[in-house]
């Protein structure tokens, strides 16, 4: 167990600086950024003096090591727009998406899991087949489209909610509700095929054998080790969820991580889109790295496979 | 309390006499979504002859008028037309080129980059599979809209650099499912016997063991197409995408958005479309999967 945790998170730390060296190195893809600074109208002694000012003339090396030691350090640099400390704006913007992404996430496992469970126990029922059918049209549906389609009719012809922002908790209903849509048929699957593959094993015959009640073998039997899965899988959607809410935080105007990350894209802000790939990065890795040992501690017979 | 045998009953995933009916359920969703998925390849492929006016003819005389349906709908334009006077219909039919070469193009490039590095890595195993295995990870790690999106601001959005920048990003689930699948095929008889044999690694990598995985690739490239296209409009409609005045659903959605309290259908339309579209590849996708055996489970 402990050779397992070890080699996972030495995987984990080399992906992590993988991962730091690409989104350093959008940077770069995108052409001098001292001309960028300088902006259209710059001169070339401009662009020569902020190329010094900025440490731009270094071999990219050192600059990339400066960079993922400072990045370490919470310092991200200069916001080009702004002009104020990246870490400064990603703190204002992260609360806003990491709420959005956690009550989503709660949403969809609140709705999977059960879900999931009752298609199980009868399958090629009719509710299997309306579960089936939600998340076949939840894998279709744009979440981008299904949240304009809502606020339409939500919000401009019933007047229930906001059109846009999020000035009171009404405002987070249908934001939450659309995303949560979007993760959950996933993790509804996979909760309905382990149960279904748990269901047929022998120690759940063995406990209906002796006599245990129905609720107890599904609850404490069956769906203990049938979720297993579903933790490697949560672990994902939730990084998916915190990242992926860029289309959905655009659609009702919410000031959150992911709106930052378009809007400085549009605005060429490279070294605010830089720091949010990387934190984005990072919470996945550490996401899916503690799901990992997590699995592995909750089922031996994965430490000896890796 | 319940006994074995009535709890059992329940449970029945396989009886015999619900079996036929599964197939049908089953095969009728591959049926139905094939199908549909072809007529809407044959209104691609034939788009300039089905378009009843030209996509990308303006007409300021011609601005928002409703579809069909309304009251003070135009005659000529049957779906109406949009801010700018362009007969919506022709260009929901031109948008499907769009959905579908961008879909397919990068099913294939990436399902090319996925093979190869899946089947290397399962194939000789050890440190050729770590690096593959690290390759993977580092590529699950990235945001992917977000990198996509960075990648089109910086290189730009010719819809051949488009096709490129996401086939750069979406090998990975090809990788998986082909490194798994050649881990469980590697040390079988025949491979062996074709090592036996004096068979070069590329020749039985490529002669033995990816005929094996052709199932479970096409099931792979068919999700993938529904993936594709979802993020193709999702991108376009962020703006970084496909660019105007190529008719693609995602950036119609996007310009139907200034009017959407006075127009919604304007969002609607395109938006059913691309569902319709991503549904049936999917439902022909679900299919498959279930028709041969479960290669992603």
């Amino acid at each position: 167990m402990l050779l397992f945790t070890f080699k996972r998170i030495v995987m984990a730390l080399i992906v992590c600086v993988a991962v730091s060296a690409l989104s350093f190195a959008l940077m770069w893809l995108s052409g001098d950024p001292a001309i960028a600074i300088a902006g259209s109208g710059g001169r070339a002694e401009d662009a020569e003096a902020i190329r010094v000012a900025y440490g731009f003339d270094r071999p990219i090396l050192i600059q990339y090591v400066d960079w993922a030691f400072k990045a370490l350090g919470g310092d991200f640099g200069q916001s080009i727009y702004f002009n104020i400390p990246v870490s400064e704006i990603i703190g204002d913007r992260l609360p806003v998406s990491l709420y959005l992404g956690l009550m989503a996430f709660a949403l969809a496992l609140a709705i999977a899991i059960p879900l999931g469970v009752v298609a199980a126990l009868k399958p090629n029922s009719p509710i299997d087949h309306i579960a089936l059918m939600i998340a076949v049209l939840g894998q279709a549906i744009p979440s981008f489209w299904l949240g304009l389609m809502a606020i339409v009719v939500f919000g401009v012809w019933y007047g229930l909610v906001p059109i846009s922002g999020i000035e009171d908790w009404r405002g987070f209903i249908l934001p939450v509700v659309v995303l949560s849509y979007y993760a959950m048929p996933a993790m509804m699957r996979i909760t309905r095929s382990g149960m279904i593959d748990v269901l047929n094993a022998d120690y759940v015959r063995t406990a209906y054998a002796k006599g245990l009640p129905k609720r107890v073998v599904i609850f404490r039997h069956a769906l203990r080790n049938a979720v297993l899965p579903l933790v490697s899988l949560s672990a994902v959607q939730l990084g998916m969820l915190l990242s992926g809410s860029i289309v959905i935080e655009s659609v009702f105007a919410i000031n959150g991580l992911g709106r930052l990350a378009w809007e400085s894209l549009l605005r060429s802000d490279l070294p605010v889109v830089q720091a949010i790939i990387l934190i984005l990065s990072l919470v996945y890795i550490a996401l899916t790295t503690f799901s990992d040992i997590l699995n592995a501690l909750l089922d031996p017979r994965i430490r000896g496979t890796e | 309390m319940q006994s074995p045998e009535t709890s059992d009953a329940g449970l029945g995933e396989l009886t015999p006499k619900k079996r036929p009916l599964k197939r049908l359920f089953r095969s009728s969703g591959t049926m139905i979504g094939g199908s549909v998925l072809l007529v809407m390849i044959a209104i691609a492929v034939f788009a300039p002859w089905l378009a009843p006016h030209d996509p990308f003819a303006q007409s300021l005389t011609d601005r928002f008028h409703p579809p069909f349906w309304h009251e003070n709908s135009h005659p000529e334009h049957l779906l109406g037309t949009d801010h700018l006077g362009r007969d919506y219909l022709s260009r929901l039919i031109y948008g499907s080129r769009v959905s579908l070469t961008i879909g397919f193009g990068v099913a294939l490039i990436s399902g090319l980059i996925g093979i190869a590095v899946g089947v290397t890595g399962g194939y000789f195993g050890g440190r050729v599979d770590m690096v593959v295995n690290f390759l993977i990870t580092t590529r699950l790690s990235l945001p992917i809209v977000l990198v996509a999106l960075a990648a089109v601001a910086v290189a730009g959005a010719s819809q051949g650099l488009l096709i490129i920048i996401l086939s750069l990003l979406l090998w990975d689930r090809f990788a998986v499912v082909t490194r798994a699948a050649t881990q469980s095929l590697r040390s079988r008889e025949f491979v062996i016997g074709a090592r036996a044999i004096g068979l070069s690694h590329g020749a039985i990598m490529l002669r033995e063991i990816l005929p094996n995985l052709k199932g479970a690739i096409i099931v792979v490239a068919t999700l993938e197409i529904a993936n594709v296209i979802l993020l193709e409009a999702a991108l376009s409609f962020l703006g970084l995408g496909v660019r105007p005045p190529t008719p693609s659903w995602g950036l119609m959605i996007a310009e139907g958005r200034e009017n959407i309290l006075f127009d919604p259908w304007l969002i609607a339309l395109p938006g059913a479309a691309l569902c319709l579209l991503v549904l049936v590849v999917n439902l022909l996708g679900d299919g498959l999967r279930h028709l041969g055996g479960n290669p992603l489970r």
